[in-house]
């Protein structure tokens, strides 16, 4: 495992989202609400950049007309073909064990353990870290 | 020639009144002298004009006589003709497209006591569907009601095309009558003519009407997966009659496609509409339009994956094959015992329980 | 480590990079109305559009008759950096799709036109504006692009005057109908689109969509956008029976038709049930003199996108060698959503005499052009 430091937490507020490039592979990362989430940026269907994708909630029925939405801005839409990801674990809605994509941990982390690397990192606050 | 194993059951033959007044002794008084005085005429569906060729086999023609309309026929042709154990009437004359609910109403109750005491009784091989009027859900739910006590009852029908997209909410009271009775819902070809047949407007000839029902199929199996009519009688089962099958695969992997990116248009639809399909539709074999080669036939089997989706029909008096070719060359055998036999018993519980 | 942060992700060069390849569905939108197709709108019309609007046969006067899964049915990342609609920005277009997916041959099919307007006057003078528009802001501009001659189908004289007014003009490549027409499109009332497009030597092309006013189904208006889509598909096919059965194919032996849009899967079961029913019937379908999947064979192809998609990548390549391999032209449907990429829709496994023709040499022979 690998962990790469990629911004200071107070140049990823909520509400936005970033991707970057580690060791070759692209990943789309978001700030929702305060949690981090990553995602290879690539659909697995046709390879759809997922950074660009839409953030939804989970639309459920348990019957027809009886809609619940849950999880507001952790479902995110494929700007392609529409397919649904769980931002928590990259798995598909319609078919979670088939279809998926990777999904990394990212999280915020004081900078007293971190090393310095091409993000300069400044002690007085906390970084954005991804493990690859 | 593919050989029926025995006890094959024939799930889709088609009786049909000699003329209406052989209806008057069924009808309800009031419908009864509306009949007389009225001049009500004969209420068969430009689908089937009973002269065209579809519409009845050369060696099945009776004279002028409408076909299907003479149960020794029938039971010669068919029945004994192809040795089946049971035979599945599915009448589809005209009385459930008049556009008065109450009249269809009363039509179809006529039909189905007509059915019970001219077909039913003659033969304990004959089964019936009930016939209900597609734009009346709660009259339908009460005439499958009454009809459903009568075992030799197995199905409700209606057409493929009615007043509404078959899945729409409105058409529930039907299919939960049927479900609490145990019965399938058939759609079978044919339309009540509410709608243009085709997406683009009225056709101009017979043989694109016929063609079109296919495609009608296809977009009534999108209606039902994606209202939840699957989801929502979770014990339905629901037959394709006079479906054509060679169009599901494609269809299907088109469905699926656009279910996987517009679920959330659907959340009720919580698996993928192949799987609800292959286990809850089902479809009479004929007409069978599919390449007479056995490689070809092979190959579109595999694209429908399972062997449970085909019910064996003869489609009678209709003509989609000549002798005694229903069903296609170069079928294994266990998948012909499956079409004949296996899946006919389960999709028609009723049957199960020998004769009454 | 190195850490970028992009903007948007750049092309990446795809598996087909080696075949320059047509895309057959490409779809540009106006920046403006005032500034691209008023220039070319009488102010007769641009005053009735102002007032009046543009009224198909639908209930929305803005917006599709079925909202959308995404905004403007597009791709969300093909918005132009410098604003304006999908579509509508020649230089993005380059960069996001004709350079990096080398496409050497674009067909222009412009949906928003005036096809299907109840005012036919109006539909008349909204097409003409159109086809001016693809050829001053586009084929000009950019030479791997050809345009479509978009006519008032649902008048056929002024449909056959405008044919003839554009077929001059080498960059159109097509005449273009919408397939939700009024009546089945092979029906006489449209024969004079197919005698014209027959003479100028253009194929004819059917987009899914349109506003007939018949409801998708049988049986009436179904409730969501999912079943409209699924529906193309049987719109598609009730137009190539239509089109077969009342024997346009008979009529004009030349005549190419192309289907866009609607997938193609569906085609081996309908040339089946075709033939069958013709056989069975066909003292009723006198002007239908050859079986309907040999005249498919010989004059009807199709545009890939929506490619269907089994479970099984290898069911699909058997249905297009029951359509057979010279039938197929590629389409990406760029920028909308249902897009294509073309290094994803055939298994790597399919030879590359098949993937030639299918992503260039059958658009190429169909359109009798060249890759510029």
């Amino acid at each position: 495992m690998t962990r790469h430091v990629v911004a200071p937490v107070s140049e990823f507020p909520p509400g936005t989202r970033r991707c970057v490039v580690l060791e070759g592979r692209r990943i789309a990362l978001f700030n929702v609400g305060g949690r981090y989430f990553g995602l290879l940026d690539r659909c697995p269907h046709q390879g759809g950049p997922l950074s660009e994708g839409v953030l939804t909630g989970l639309v459920e029925a348990g019957t027809p007309g009886d809609y619940s939405f849950s999880r507001p801005g952790e479902i995110l839409r494929c700007p392609w073909h529409g397919w649904e990801f769980d931002l928590a674990t990259g798995r598909s809605r319609f078919d979670p064990r088939r279809h998926r994509t990777r999904a990394f941990r990212v999280t915020a982390e004081p900078a007293g353990d971190l090393r310095a690397e091409t993000v300069p990192v400044r002690v007085e606050e906390d970084h954005v870290v991804v493990e690859t | 020639m593919t050989a029926l194993p025995p006890g094959a059951i024939d799930c889709d033959l088609h009786p049909a009144p000699p003329s209406v007044s052989a209806l008057l002794p069924y009808l309800e008084p009031h419908w009864a002298d509306a009949a007389g005085h009225r001049g009500l005429h004969e209420l068969e569906t430009i689908a089937w004009p009973p002269n065209a060729p579809l519409s009845c086999r050369p060696d099945w023609r009776d004279g002028d006589r409408r076909p299907g309309s003479d149960p020794e026929r029938l039971i010669g042709d068919a029945v004994e003709g192809f040795g089946t154990r049971y035979a599945i009437l599915n009448c589809l004359y005209g009385a459930p497209m008049l556009y008065s609910e109450d009249m269809a109403a009363g039509f179809c109750r006529a039909l189905n006591d007509w059915l019970r005491a001219e077909w039913l009784d003659r033969d304990p091989r004959l089964r019936a569907s009930i016939l209900v009027p597609p734009h009346a859900p709660e009259l339908a739910a009460e005439e499958i009601e009454r009809m459903a006590e009568d075992r030799r009852f197995v199905q409700v029908l209606l057409p493929v095309m009615g007043e509404t997209p078959p899945g729409r909410r409105v058409n529930w009271p039907a299919y939960a009558a049927a479900e609490r009775a145990g019965l399938p819902v058939a759609f079978h070809a044919g339309s009540a003519y509410r709608h243009p047949p085709t997406p683009v407007g009225w056709p101009s000839y017979l043989a694109e009407d016929y063609a079109a029902q296919a495609t009608a199929f296809q977009s009534a199996l999108t209606s039902l997966v994606a209202e939840g009519v699957f989801q929502k009688f979770p014990d339905l089962t629901v037959v394709f009659a006079e479906s054509g099958v060679a169009w599901l695969p494609a269809h299907l992997w088109r469905l699926a496609k656009y279910w996987r990116g517009l679920r959330m248009e659907m959340p009720w639809v919580d698996r993928s509409p192949e799987e609800i399909v292959r286990e809850r539709v089902r479809f009479t074999i004929q007409p069978f339009d599919a390449p007479e080669e056995p490689d070809a036939v092979a190959r579109l089997f595999d694209h429908l994956g399972s062997d449970d989706l085909l019910l064996f029909a003869t489609d009678y008096p209709h003509w989609q094959f000549d002798g005694m070719g229903a069903l296609p060359e170069g079928l294994p055998a266990d998948l012909v015992q499956r079409i004949a036999v296996d899946n006919p018993l389960s999709t028609y519980p009723r049957l199960e329980e020998g004769e009454p | 480590m190195t850490v970028e942060v992009l903007d948007r992700p750049s092309g990446e060069t795809p598996a087909e990079a080696a075949l320059r390849i047509a895309d057959c569905d490409i779809h540009p939108s106006p920046k403006s109305l005032e500034r691209e197709i008023y220039p070319f709108l009488e102010k007769r019309w641009q005053r009735h559009m102002e007032r009046y609007g543009a009224r198909p046969r639908q209930p929305f006067l803005n917006g599709p008759a079925y909202p959308k899964g995404q905004p403007d049915a597009a791709r969300r990342d093909a918005y132009p950096p410098a604003g304006g609609r999908p579509g509508s920005d020649l230089a993005f277009m380059r960069t996001q799709h004709l350079d990096p997916n080398n496409v050497g041959f674009g067909v222009l099919n412009p949906l928003k036109s005036g096809q299907g307007l109840q005012n036919l006057d109006f539909a008349d003078a909204y097409c003409r504006a159109i086809n001016d528009w693809q050829i001053a802001f586009w084929t000009r501009e950019e030479p791997r692009l050809k345009a479509s001659i978009v006519i008032p189908y649902e008048d056929a004289a002024a449909s056959a005057r405008e044919i003839g007014r554009c077929a001059g003009e080498e960059d159109y490549v097509q005449v273009f109908m919408l397939n939700r027409t009024a009546e089945p499109m092979g029906q006489r009332r449209y024969w004079p689109i197919y005698d014209a497009a027959a003479a100028a030597g253009l194929p004819l092309a059917v987009h899914a969509f349109g506003f007939g006013g018949a409801p998708i189904t049988g049986s009436g208006w179904p409730s969501y956008y999912a079943e409209d889509m699924t529906g193309h598909a049987q719109s598609s096919q009730a137009v190539l029976t239509s089109m077969i059965f009342e024997g346009v194919f008979d009529r004009l032996p030349g005549l190419k038709m192309v289907l866009i849009e609607s997938g193609f899967a569906w085609l081996p079961a309908l040339c089946w049930r075709l033939d069958r029913v013709w056989m069975r019937m066909r003292d009723e379908l006198h002007r239908c003199r050859r079986r309907p999947s040999e005249i498919v064979r010989e004059q009807v192809f199709l545009t890939t996108q929506p490619m269907e998609e089994p479970r099984s990548p290898r069911q699909l390549v058997e249905c297009i060698d029951w359509i057979g391999w010279d039938r197929l032209l590629f389409a990406t449907d760029y920028p909308h959503w249902d897009f294509d990429q073309p290094d994803r829709v055939l298994p790597a496994w399919v030879d590359a005499e098949k993937r030639r023709a299918f992503f260039r040499d059958n658009a190429l022979r169909v359109y009798g052009r060249q890759m510029p």
